[in-house]
């Protein structure tokens, strides 16, 4: 599979009240092939929705990409873009669906208008052509009667309704990339099913990318082909979905997965992770899951860079290269971390 | 966009004060448009010696002022003029305040600043002075100078407005949408800005529009608005002041259309307000919803359960 987006090296960086600057994502690589889903996993505020905005350069201000950092689509660098050459890239090569779908459309305009607004931008096309092509795709997202719902205004739809026309907006243009940020977050749990099962059938007719962001493991499961989580703006574990639900390695993955209630097995109590994700200002030195980590690493003073840990599996843990022996449980979160609940990047 | 305004004026409609403004700004529109086709030359003068402040009766409904003129003729004629100044002027207003304050809220920083700065200074100083010292530039003060310099000087809190309402809009979920989806800046002005800020623009142009009709009518009394012998109801009230006691309906009268318009106007400025207040349901109710359209969607299955059980599934060895 060839690959369609490179990210290297991703940093975003923001001014803080000491004059400094804080960076919420700090580093993030990954790379995704055309038709491939990646899933993007973590906490509020661990940088993954940053992440998505920096891939379309819509970082809010007075936020910026540090140089140094690589996004490259294809071969386009995106990072090197302006003006409309840059919003070709937007809506056309990389499409953008959003949390709340109450709030992402236009109050005012028809959903048909909306959905043929994008088409209008990127091709020359009638209007007769684009009220077709905005049918089809109404239809493709799973909308019954979309001619009705061509003409109807967005408070007239149900959240599932609405997320949809979301998801048919962003395929306008067709792009290659399916950015899914929190897709279904916002959304009843019966409807949340209904819309993962359009974004699985997009990929499969169109053969186009998902970058899927979530911090709902139960919406990864057997729906991605490989999972990178993230932990105070790093990626801290990446593997195919398989591998990471049978062999989560990084402590923090296995926090994740101990803190989510499991339907077989013998019933067990959960364990949530101790703590709370720090905030990019308080990251401590060294690895950053160091203040939550149930094992105490000689190393850890140490930031690890990703280190294979496995086939196609990578973490950044130095567990990867030097095991430690029993697993000693570490005393309740300090008080350092305790306090940092807020979230400030998601 | 049609739709929901369509329902907005619906939902103004719906209210008693609404209703009764709508329709008394329409007869009063009426009046002034129909009105001197059928009247008496509102600048002729039949008998200046006998005819002059006649009492109203059958010849004049509303008697005749100091120059045997026709008080009826002079109050619908001036009424054009009055009204003309006031939609006018309004307009001009609310173009203005809309643009400085899309630019200033859309684009923030140093042109945020310096406008804002600048809207600060001319709201320092009191509008009629402003307009007194413009308008003592002209030695007979044009119409079109009295539309332009009123409405230049009524855009200031306007423009406020339409910047807090971006300021808040550009916050927006669907905003940033717009923006991942390849629209540029003045896209976004323009489609996606504009038109959901427009709801309190449209009820402080309205309410501008009564604003006018008093100032002009101010102005027109200070002898530094309408001039003579067009007549404006400011005017005519000026021109009468003299016989106030004896003839008392010379400025009676035009002083009913002035409160009368500015009532209608602030009744239906009032109801389209409510209409366009989001807290208030009336405007989601008054739009049907498409018949066709069910009202809950299928469901199919529980998500949870199907998630987590992929998920157990995938963790056992054997999967």
């Amino acid at each position: 599979m060839t690959t369609l987006l490179d990210v290297q090296d991703l940093r975003v960086s923001f001014p803080d009240a000491a004059g400094g600057r804080i960076q919420p994502v700090d580093g993030v690589s990954f790379a995704i092939a055309r038709g491939e889903m990646l899933a993007l996993v973590g906490e509020s505020g661990c940088g993954k929705s940053l992440t998505s905005l920096a891939l379309l350069r819509l970082v809010p201000e007075p936020g910026r990409i540090e140089p140094g950092s690589r996004v490259r689509l294809g071969d386009t660098d995106v990072l090197a873009l302006r003006g409309g050459a840059l919003r070709e890239i937007r809506g056309r090569r990389i499409g953008m669906i959003f949390q709340d779908p109450m709030t992402s459309l236009n109050p005012v305009f028809r959903v048909g208008d909306q959905i043929t607004e994008g088409m209008h931008a990127h091709f020359k096309l009638s209007k007769a052509e684009a009220r077709e092509r905005a049918l089809a795709l109404l239809e493709e997202v799973g909308i019954p009667d979309p001619v009705a719902r061509f003409d109807a205004y967005p408070h007239q739809l149900s959240g599932g309704m609405r997320q949809r026309v979301m998801i048919a907006i962003a395929l306008a243009a067709q792009p290659e990339l399916l950015i899914a940020d929190e897709p279904t977050t916002a959304l009843d749990v019966t409807v949340q099913a209904q819309i993962l099962e359009v974004l699985d059938r997009l990929r499969a007719t169109r053969g186009m990318a998902i970058l899927l962001i979530t911090h709902d493991l139960g919406v990864v499961a057997g729906r991605a082909d490989r999972v990178c989580v993230m932990y105070a703006g790093q990626i801290v574990e990446e593997a195919p979905t398989a591998e990471l639900f049978r062999n989560p390695r990084h402590p923090y993955t296995q926090g994740l997965f101990a803190s989510v209630p499991k339907l077989t097995g013998p019933r067990e109590r959960l364990t949530p992770i101790k703590g709370s994700v720090p905030p990019p200002s308080a990251w401590p030195t060294g690895c950053r899951f160091r203040p939550r980590c149930p094992i105490v690493h000689p190393r850890s003073a140490e930031l690890p860079p990703l280190l294979d840990a496995g086939p196609a599996h990578r973490m950044r843990c130095w567990l990867a290269v030097e095991p430690v022996g029993p697993v000693e449980p570490v005393g309740p979160a300090s008080a350092t971390d305790r306090g940092a609940a807020e979230d400030r990047t998601a | 966009m049609r739709g929901s305004w369509r329902a907005a004026l619906a939902a103004a409609w719906g209210r008693p004060g609404g209703r009764l403004g709508t329709l008394l700004l329409l007869g009063i529109v009426a009046a002034v448009a129909l009105g001197p086709f059928l009247l008496p030359d509102p600048a002729a003068q039949p008998d200046i010696l006998g005819g002059a402040n006649l009492a109203p009766g059958a010849g004049h409904l509303f008697g005749t002022d100091q120059l045997s003129r026709d008080v009826l003729a002079r109050v619908v004629a001036g009424g054009r003029v009055s009204l003309a100044v006031g939609g006018l002027a309004a307009l001009l207003s609310a173009t203005l305040g809309l643009l400085v304050g899309l630019a200033a809220g859309y684009r923030g920083g140093a042109v945020d600043a310096v406008l804002m700065r600048l809207v600060d200074a001319a709201l320092v100083v009191p509008r009629l002075f402003l307009l007194l010292l413009l308008l003592a530039a002209w030695e007979r003060v044009p119409l079109a100078a009295l539309v332009v310099v009123i409405g230049a000087t009524g855009w200031f809190a306007t423009s406020r407005l339409v910047r807090a309402e971006v300021l808040r809009l550009k916050a927006e979920p669907f905003v940033l949408a717009a923006e991942a989806l390849g629209a540029g800046g003045r896209r976004i002005i323009f489609r996606h800005l504009l038109p959901n800020a427009l709801g309190p623009l449209v009820v402080a142009a309205t309410l501008g529009v009564g604003e006018v009709i008093l100032l002009e009518a101010g102005l027109s009394f200070l002898g530094l608005g309408i001039q003579p012998p067009t007549p404006s109801w400011g005017g005519m009230i000026y021109d009468a002041k003299d016989v106030l006691v004896t003839a008392p309906w010379g400025s009676v009268f035009p002083g009913l259309a002035i409160v009368l318009t500015v009532l209608a106007v602030h009744l239906v400025g009032d109801a389209l307000h409510a209409a366009l207040d989001p807290r208030e349901a009336a405007i989601v109710a008054a739009v049907p919803a498409p018949a066709s359209i069910p009202a809950a969607e299928p469901v199919t299955r529980l998500d949870l359960e199907a998630g987590l059980a992929r998920m157990s599934d995938s963790r056992e060895p054997a999967a």
